[in-house]
């Protein structure tokens, strides 16, 4: 199947150079992520009643990782609220940008720390005491406050977005989940990128403003670190940049070399593997044990959990590449063959999350209604019960996403394992035993 | 190196494994009772092993708080106030793993106090094996990903 250029249709491109259509959304979404953080603060300490639990961890986890990351990779980064403050302060301007640029002191990211590092680690700090986050509502709303203060100050001292590229606790597994995607930003022809001076989709002209993601278009080979602004459609003179449908997995062909990449696969394919056995099992010592943060048995769960992570994951891996037929190194063969891990990760993190949305999606209609939990019943659907829905297709649907993520991790390893010269085979039968796990514990 | 397998052989046996009933041992079906404590965030016991065709009496005792015990698959459920007892009657007709939750908001961690009930066999899981075997067999005969 070749690449399909959607932004061949003029009205669709119109619709995207335009910033008005993006503008809506944000404006929308960022009221949306505001009141989220109000009702955390002000509204109920009743998680399932509250708007800040119930709209962020079931309504909009559900539509990010069920919808928008598998079919539009960055798709959410492109209308992510958290940004935007501090961009519009960074630019001076919410639309077109302005004559003059304000004096913020716009320094470069340091070079140590360009790279998904600490974006795992928030990941993790934010997983670790994760019980406690989804179910409290007043904890998460200061959660989401810290970020969106953290990238509204970044915005004044660093350029671009430095907080979306390096700090984001989100950000991070969208970039390695939006190589699976359908939907990629690319340019049309090398050749007028090398040819062009000015380089307006880096820097920004009076047409937009230069990548807010550090990332030149004309050199990009992945989905990665694309947040899909679309500044780069508006700024390049010569109409080289296409938004495309491609075949899922694409960018999974190509080698990656990056260790903080292949940790981030460990991570959310561990994640989700924890997270199965303990909020969706039937084991309530773990549950305890991952709530009551601070006791002895929270800190035994936080190492268990890292070294789950951390060193039996990624130990078991090294096993499997320890035969090798090249001269690649260890830390090649590691970090190419962890990009098999990828589309397994994904689906490991559908399949859990279908569990929970499907059981809890009635709260939604009743917190429309009452979002602070005050027993207010604006739309009349304050009373409707708790009732789960869709039980009767999860198990068939959890089988079908964990075969096609085990479907996508094997492709993927054949080819990266040929290519750093180790046999298929342990990789497989990595995979294909992680989603034995996966399935015993969901099924 | 594993043969080619072809797409429709793996089509056919993937579909016999969703769709192939499978053998459920004859049991003669029994009255079986089962006292439940839940406490935040817990059943206990959490996981039952029952037959098909056995009639349940789950007796619901609340520890601490109000609770509820809903179960998949089957839809009915039953509350019970703190230190008080209540049953729920039903005859396990389908088979399979169904999870037990609590139906009553009991604190912050209730929408993950979850229980297990298995009736006879877990034939799902069976079969979501068989077809995670199967991808994998499916995936090694084929040729290799070019860039």
């Amino acid at each position: 199947m070749t690449k399909i250029e959607l932004t061949r249709h003029p009205l669709l491109k119109s619709f995207l150079k335009s910033r008005y259509p993006q503008l809506a959304v944000f404006v929308l979404v960022l009221a949306g992520f505001v009141f989220a953080i109000v009702a955390g603060l002000i509204g109920t300490p009743v998680g399932s009643r509250n708007f800040s639990i119930v709209f962020v961890w079931i309504a909009w986890w559900a539509i990010l990782i069920l919808v928008a990351v598998p079919f539009f990779g960055r798709g959410w980064c492109a209308v992510c609220p958290i940004p935007l403050p501090g961009e519009w302060l960074q630019r001076g301007a919410v639309l077109d940008p302005p004559g003059k640029k304000p004096g913020w002191l716009n320094r470069r990211w340091p070079r140590i720390f360009r790279n998904i590092w600490l974006q795992n680690i928030a990941f993790l700090f934010l997983a670790l005491f994760s019980s406690v986050l989804l179910t409290t509502p007043s904890l998460t709303g200061i959660v989401l406050a810290i970020m969106l203060l953290a990238a509204t100050a970044l915005s004044t001292v660093f350029e671009r977005r430095a907080f979306c590229r390096y700090l984001c606790p989100v950000g991070g597994f969208i970039g390695i989940y939006a190589k699976i995607a359908p939907l990629e930003l690319r340019i049309k022809d090398k050749d007028i990128c090398a040819r062009c001076k000015d380089k307006p989709c880096y820097h920004g002209s009076p047409a937009g403003y230069g990548c807010p993601w550090d990332v030149f278009p004309g050199g990009m080979t992945t989905n990665t670190y694309c947040g899909l602004c679309l500044e780069c459609l508006r700024t390049c003179p010569y109409d080289n940049i296409a938004v495309n449908l491609r075949p899922f997995c694409r960018d999974l062909v190509k080698p990656s070399n990056r260790l903080d990449e292949a940790f981030k696969a460990f991570i959310m394919l561990g994640s989700a593997l924890v997270y199965a056995g303990v909020l969706l099992g039937p084991w309530g010592m773990l549950k305890d044990a991952a709530y009551h943060v601070g006791t002895l048995a929270w800190f035994t769960y936080a190492a268990g959990f890292l070294a789950f992570i951390f060193i039996i994951l990624p130990g078991l891996f090294f096993l499997c590449l320890m035969r090798a037929q090249n001269s690649l190194s260890m830390k090649q063969r590691f970090t190419s063959l962890s990009r098999a891990l990828i589309p397994l990760g994904l689906m490991f993190w559908v399949a859990f999350s279908l569990s929970f949305v499907l059981t809890n999606a009635s709260y939604t209609l009743a917190t429309l209604s009452d979002p602070l939990g005050l027993g207010w019943n604006l739309f009349g659907t304050a009373g409707i019960p708790w009732q789960p829905v869709g039980t009767s297709i999860l198990a068939p649907a959890q089988t079908l996403a964990l075969v096609v993520g085990l479907i996508g991790s094997a492709r993927t390893a054949q080819k990266a394992a040929y290519e750093a010269g180790v046999s298929t085979f342990p990789v497989i039968i990595y995979c294909l035993g992680l989603t034995v796990i996966m399935l015993w514990l969901l099924i | 190196m594993i043969p080619r397998l072809p797409f429709s052989l793996l089509l056919m046996v993937g579909l016999a494994a969703i769709f192939v009933p499978l053998p459920v041992p004859s049991t003669v079906p029994q009255e079986r009772t089962f006292r439940i404590e839940a406490r935040q965030f817990a059943f206990s016991p959490s996981e039952l092993k029952v037959n098909v065709g056995d009639t349940i009496t789950l007796k619901l005792v609340s520890m601490d708080v109000v609770h509820g015990l809903y179960v998949d698959g089957y839809g009915i459920s039953v509350q019970a106030d703190p230190g008080q007892t209540q049953t729920l009657t039903f005859t396990a007709r389908k088979p399979g793993s169904f999870r037990l939750r609590c139906s009553a908001t009991c604190g912050a961690m209730h929408p993950f106090m979850i229980g297990k009930l298995t009736v006879g066999e877990n034939h799902w899981l069976l079969r979501s094996l068989v077809l995670a075997g199967l991808a994998v067999l499916g995936v090694l005969g084929q040729p290799i990903l070019k860039a």
